[in-house]
């Protein structure tokens, strides 16, 4: 009997579980561990945080899920792993401390024979001055959609903000990214336009000046260098089409800035040309940037071999190249295929915790040293198909042994779908609905602009919300394991 | 002023991009083009979807 272990219940990691456990029957143990109770259909946030949705309709009790696929369940998280194993253990585990009602604290070692670790990111609010509280968790100053729980304060808080508006009070919101580094920047583009959306409905919209911060080159790069449409004959820039949607709008932006401290009502930024400026504001929501969530790793022996496992941010290394050097040089192939350890074996990573190459976007500097550029999005489907493939090569070399096929997932061969919500409602909400592929530009295959125009593309429209709306009861639907959750594609 | 371009002159990079005409504003959320689209869209989704599998 093997045992694999699945560090993270997110996207990326309930996916790989429920399928290694549907696919290895009893035979085998599949164990999950993640520091948290409830799963969450992350996009749905967005919904939440505009008082369109409640927090119940977005988040459920993993426990029952985990029982009735056969799956242990540990609600603990992960602080190191011993892949040699230790003097007190001749096989591979992971540490393992509970975050369960009750058990707070604890400790347990959990041996593996296969480990995936889907840890997903730690949200780094302290990346920021004033963006966190010092003690790892969100600041006051601001607040996020990144949980559920953080949606429901920023519901709360932007409440108040449309009662002063209505109470003739005039509210400067700013909405983007919290730092030059961060990622997801399509999360707070969602955020932007359903408060805008929901400011017109309440009847406040001329009450308010709304503002993009970002550290995007330009509007439209969403972490992915931007992704080019058919369109009216042309093959045009997502540039254009999200400027003219801020300015359809009247949204404001301000790109290529670092946001570098935060107070009450006020932001302090860098930009990339090396200025530096503030920008006041009554209502914020700022995403932190994303780090690997800490994990330790040590040998045999005791040493410290955390730099052997994980890149210098906390994230896995697999099989990627992370010797590709500078921008001119990067491939396609440097993205990892197998999520495989290339040191231990029976180590993959999947979502966000493993560790890419480099960049999609092209990297950029301010004069400063300051690092101003959206890091690579590997959330959502990406995530989904990368889980499921690792999880097929696990049952693989469970079943057939040492030589079993690897499967391979990587991003540079596959494509997403991503629906951006713009505003909610049956008749009157819109979104813009994106394929791309693939996710990164392969400009050895596509010289012009890297991705396959014939099936990258995107609109705007009511269909859009629909289709956001279906797949949120659809994703819900298949991570409950309900009848026939298995054919329902990442 | 036409009505749809009444934010674009309000800020001089809003100057610079397209301007969504009238009728394009409209067809975003009339329910019987949106539904032929939804359709088009779901088609396009599943073929990229299958292409990543």
């Amino acid at each position: 009997m093997a045992r694999i272990v699945v560090l993270g219940g997110g996207v990326a990691g309930h996916t790989a579980a429920t399928f290694a456990a549907k696919w290895l029957g009893k035979e085998h143990e599949v164990v999950v561990v993640t520091p948290n109770s409830k799963w969450n259909w992350i996009p749905s946030n967005i919904w939440v945080g505009v008082g369109q949705m409640q927090k119940e309709e977005v988040v459920f009790e993993l426990a029952p899920v985990y029982t009735k696929a056969g799956i242990t369940y540990k609600q603990a998280k992960a602080v190191s792993l011993n892949p040699e194993g230790d003097d007190l253990h001749d096989k591979s585990f992971v540490t393992i401390e509970y975050t369960q009602e009750g058990k707070v604290g604890e400790s347990e070692s959990v041996e593996y024979d296969y480990l995936i670790n889907a840890t997903g990111p730690k949200l780094n609010f302290d990346a920021t001055p004033g963006l966190g509280d010092g003690n790892g968790k969100m600041g006051n100053n601001t607040v996020s959609v990144c949980t559920a729980d953080h949606a429901v304060h920023a519901s709360s808080e932007l409440e108040k903000c449309i009662q002063k508006m209505k109470d003739g009070e005039r509210q400067k919101i700013l909405v983007g990214t919290g730092h030059g580094t961060c990622t997801c920047q399509g999360a707070a583009f969602e955020y932007i336009f359903n408060i805008e959306h929901e400011l017109k409905k309440a009847g406040v919209r001329d009450m308010a000046d709304i503002k993009w911060i970002s550290n995007e080159s330009f509007l439209g790069d969403f972490g992915m260098g931007g992704l080019h449409m058919k369109v009216g004959g042309y093959v045009v820039s997502s540039k254009l089409f999200a400027e003219s949607l801020f300015a359809e709008r009247n949204v404001e932006w301000l790109i290529e800035a670092h946001t570098s401290k935060v107070e009450e009502g006020k932001i302090e930024y860098e930009l990339l040309d090396g200025t530096k400026g503030e920008e006041t504001f009554d209502f914020a929501m700022l995403l932190p940037p994303f780090s690997g969530v800490g994990l330790k790793a040590y040998a045999k022996d005791g040493t410290d071999i955390t730099d052997t496992i994980f890149a210098p941010n906390g994230f896995m290394k697999v099989d990627a190249n992370y010797n590709a050097g500078a921008y001119e040089n990067w491939k396609a192939s440097d993205w990892p295929k197998t999520y495989q350890n290339p040191i231990y074996k029976n180590l993959f990573a999947a979502g966000i915790a493993f560790a890419p190459p480099h960049l999609m976007s092209k990297p950029m500097t301010s004069p400063n040293g300051t690092p101003i550029n959206p890091t690579p999005p590997r959330t959502g489907m990406p995530s989904g198909i990368i889980g499921k493939a690792v999880a097929h090569s696990v049952c693989a070399l469970v079943t057939k042994g040492e030589g079993a096929h690897i499967h391979e997932a990587s991003m540079a061969e596959m494509g997403a779908a991503c629906v951006a919500s713009a505003g909610k409602g049956l008749f009157t909400g819109t979104a813009a609905a994106m394929t791309v592929y693939p996710v990164v530009p392969d400009y050895e295959k596509y010289p012009g602009t890297g991705r396959d125009t014939s099936y990258t593309f995107g609109e705007v429209g009511l269909a859009g919300h629909w289709i956001k709306h279906i797949l949120h009861h659809m994703f819900i639907y298949k991570a409950k394991l309900k009848p026939g959750w298995a054919l329902i594609p990442e | 002023m036409i009505k749809e371009e009444e934010n674009f002159q309000k800020n001089d990079a809003f100057k610079l991009t397209m301007i969504p005409s009238a009728f394009t504003r409209k067809m975003r959320t009339c329910v019987i083009w949106q539904f032929i689209r939804f359709i088009a869209l779901n088609i396009k989704m599943l073929v990229v979807v299958s292409k990543s599998h």
